[in-house]
């Protein structure tokens, strides 16, 4: 089979199993979607910029655990991407994305729409691209989808000069399928030695925690990973990114750690005599002041990727490997064991870690006359009955989600944790939708984000994407207010959103239905009736408490255990 | 500490950028980098040397490992090695200095390799000490220009560093 550059384009990812493409066209990249308008097997999706074509590729891949792919042209089409690219880098999402670049023979000439896209995107990619020779084309895309999806995942870029893609050269076209890299070999398994090392380490535990991360969900290792959690009896807290891989509502959870984390999640921390940390990296916002961290434990981390090992925080049991088959691994070795989980120490770390708890840290005013962000929150999982799929933008709304919304199962809840991308929720929002019509599908945000990535509701117009979202509007940008009240005197310094347009009017132009609660009663009837509207793109403008905080809160340097209660209650 | 890392690297546009990239992204020091092809044409060998904890040094061998163009790795530093830089170094060369420099040469065992009434290049091949140890011996004001390649390295004994 002889096949134009653009055509090999479009049959590697039907090869390949695509079946959606976000995209915008461009010039140099008109060869290309000439070539997709004659075929209908890959669905290309036109967004409205080209930064949501890449949070609706990394939506899709978050919740699919396949690889997200978009499509954008050269110079500002690549240059918009690059906040979604740095987005899906900074969670490890499989991501490939197909940039145009201006012809070769003009490149380095400062050609209309030119820029260096290999070179500004070489620090938030796994790797990527520059297509020079036309015979490459098909083995480096075969190399793109492999390296994203493989190891630690991330995105990965081919860049594409438009003479590569010119319909008049044809050349043979055969799509490799196994590729290999002599440069790249992600490890297969963990070391065995050094999982007896950890299986001695948690024989001896008399205070354990178990931390998870992201990882555990991109590794697939949510089966084994509750198995281990069932075999010990231990406590599980997990960062803002491994929500959902263990049942957030069963008593052996503490919640989620860090910043914003439980009383108990993060106390344990602080006591806790040995960690077990899964497919997470000791990010500043888990860890807090380094020097406070984890005191008295000995530290076990198993992660695919070995830079992820001490880098922030220097661990005693190393291992290196799929957090999948570590686990599996582990779980046997301990059954070997016959480890007994109701052995007395662990249930004196049970009884502090129950008194920990019934601090009850994630108490709000239930009797307020406004309505508090965690009452809407709470409200949503009640009408959803925990059935959803939540994006969510970056701010206090984020938190109040992740505190207030138990995920039972993995991929439910999808957000920009590292990069903390304002903007991200919607379009992440209409990758799942696609992916799953038949589910409920949500997108939690504040009017500070939702505004960043607004013009995503004409997409949502175009391919009928029901998708509803519920903004926690408080007029500020949420977080930044609380950092200024707390740290700079409440000196507000742009952080009030003074010109906010009417959001039941803007989603009613876009062609959409938009609602308006002000009152704590009018919550569930109206989240009932927007969720009732099946086929109907529904915007809730919901308005919040604009003074309320999150808590607890660790200040930026603080330990695990000196949070923040509420005003009312300051811990000694 | 101070340490030598050889690291072979798919010959490919970019991967000296990548590297380069990695270290400023980081913030790690890089106080020299030497690259070339190897007699495998489709392999760059980079010698670098930088300084750090143990722990910095550590991550700079992880992250240079995770690069996708990183064939091979190896911490000279590890084991017995050896290191040369070659220097060419251009002096004023007149009255009596010119004879001061010339015995200068042959003591450092360097070659003069350029000749004109007023100066000489002279091409150094060493330890990055010993070329230290020239620039400090010439005369003062009679330095001119100074060329260095950073220091290679290869270890010693019978095994190399390959595929």
């Amino acid at each position: 089979m002889e096949l134009s550059g653009a055509e090999i384009v479009v049959q590697a990812l039907i090869d390949e199993g695509v079946e959606y493409v976000f995209g915008y066209p461009g010039g140099a990249v008109l060869h290309i979607y000439d070539a997709f308008f004659k075929q209908d097997k890959v669905k290309h999706i036109l967004v409205r910029h080209e930064q949501g074509a890449t949070h609706a590729a990394d939506g899709y891949a978050r919740a699919t655990g396949r690889c997200g792919v978009c499509l954008v042209t050269s110079g500002p089409g690549a240059t918009n991407a690059v906040t979604g690219i740095a987005t899906a880098y900074m969670d490890s999402i499989p991501m490939v994305i197909l940039t145009g670049q201006v012809p070769t023979p003009v490149i380095g000439s400062d050609a209309f729409q030119e820029v260096d896209t290999v070179g500004i995107t070489r620090p938030c990619v796994k790797h990527n691209f520059l297509v020079k020779d036309l015979s490459k084309l098909a083995e480096t895309i075969r190399k793109a989808f492999y390296l994203a999806a493989s190891g630690r995942p991330g995105p990965v870029l081919v860049d594409i000069p438009k003479d590569i893609t010119d319909p008049n050269i044809k050349v043979p076209y055969a799509y490799p399928r196994d590729i290999r890299m002599r440069s790249y070999n992600p490890a297969q398994k963990g070391h065995l030695g050094q999982v007896k090392k950890a299986v001695e380490a948690i024989l001896g535990a008399k205070r354990p925690v178990i931390y998870t991360g992201g990882g555990v969900i991109l590794g697939e290792g949510v089966q084994s990973l509750r198995e281990l959690v069932k075999e010990t009896g231990f406590p599980i807290t997990s960062t803002l990114m491994g929500l959902g891989a263990y049942p957030m509502t069963d008593r052996q959870f503490l919640g989620m750690l860090g910043m914003h984390g439980t009383y108990e999640a993060n106390m344990a921390m602080h006591e806790t005599d040995v960690l077990i940390a899964v497919g997470a990296r000791f990010d500043d916002r888990v860890t807090g002041k380094i020097q406070h961290f984890c005191p008295h434990a000995k530290i076990i981390h198993i992660d695919i990727d070995p830079s992820s090992i001490s880098k922030n925080v220097r661990v005693d049991v190393p291992i290196v490997g799929p957090v999948a088959s570590v686990l599996t691994d582990l779980v046997r070795l301990l059954k070997e064991h016959g480890l007994d989980p109701a052995h007395e120490e662990l249930a004196d770390w049970w009884k502090q870690i129950e008194e920990w708890r019934r601090m009850d840290c994630l108490a709000y005013d239930r009797n307020s006359a406004l309505i508090k962000p965690q009452l809407a929150v709470e409200t949503l999982y009640k009408v959803t009955k925990g059935e959803l799929y939540l994006t969510s933008d970056v701010g206090q709304h984020q938190m109040f989600a992740a505190q207030f919304y138990p995920f039972e199962e993995p991929r439910r809840w999808i957000n920009s944790g590292g990069l903390g991308t304002m903007g991200f929720g919607l379009p992440a929002a209409m990758g799942v939708k696609l992916a799953f019509p038949e589910v409920e599908v949500a997108c939690i945000s504040g009017e500070a984000s939702i505004l960043m990535c607004i013009q995503e509701m004409a997409t949502c117009k175009q391919y009928n994407l029901p998708i509803k979202v519920l903004l926690l509007n408080n007029g500020y940008m949420g977080m930044v207010r609380q950092w200024q009240e707390f740290f700079y005197e409440s000196r507000y310094s742009h952080s009030y959103v003074d010109a906010l347009p009417d959001f039941v009017k803007l989603a009613e132009s876009f062609g959409h239905v938009g609602m308006r609660v002000e009152k704590p009663a009018e919550l569930e009837a109206a989240m009932t009736e927007a969720f009732a509207m099946k086929d109907r793109f529904v915007f809730m403008d919901v308005v919040v408490d604009p003074t309320e905080n999150v808590y607890p809160m660790i200040e930026a340097g603080k330990g695990h255990h000196q949070m923040h209660l509420s005003p009312e209650r300051e811990l000694a | 500490m101070r340490h030598i890392i050889s690291v072979l690297l798919e010959n490919e546009a970019g991967a000296l950028s990548r590297v380069a990239g990695l270290f400023s992204a980081r913030g790690y020091n890089i106080e020299s980098l030497a690259v070339a092809p190897t007699d495998d044409p489709t392999l760059s060998r980079m010698t670098l040397v930088t300084r750090g904890s143990e722990e910095i040094i550590e991550q700079i061998k992880k992250q240079l490992n995770k690069l996708v163009d990183t064939v091979k790795l190896l911490d000279l530093s590890e084991g017995p090695h050896i290191e040369r830089e070659m220097m060419l170094i251009k002096v004023r060369a007149v009255g009596e200095g010119r004879e001061e420099l010339k015995r200068l040469t042959e003591i450092f065992r360097a070659k003069i390799i350029d000749v004109t009434d007023t100066s000489y290049v002279v091409e150094l091949t060493g330890t990055s000490n010993k070329i230290d140890a020239f620039i400090q011996a010439v005369p003062e004001g009679q330095l001119v220009e100074v060329v260095r390649s950073g220091p290679s390295g290869i270890s010693r004994g019978e095994k190399g560093l390959g595929l």
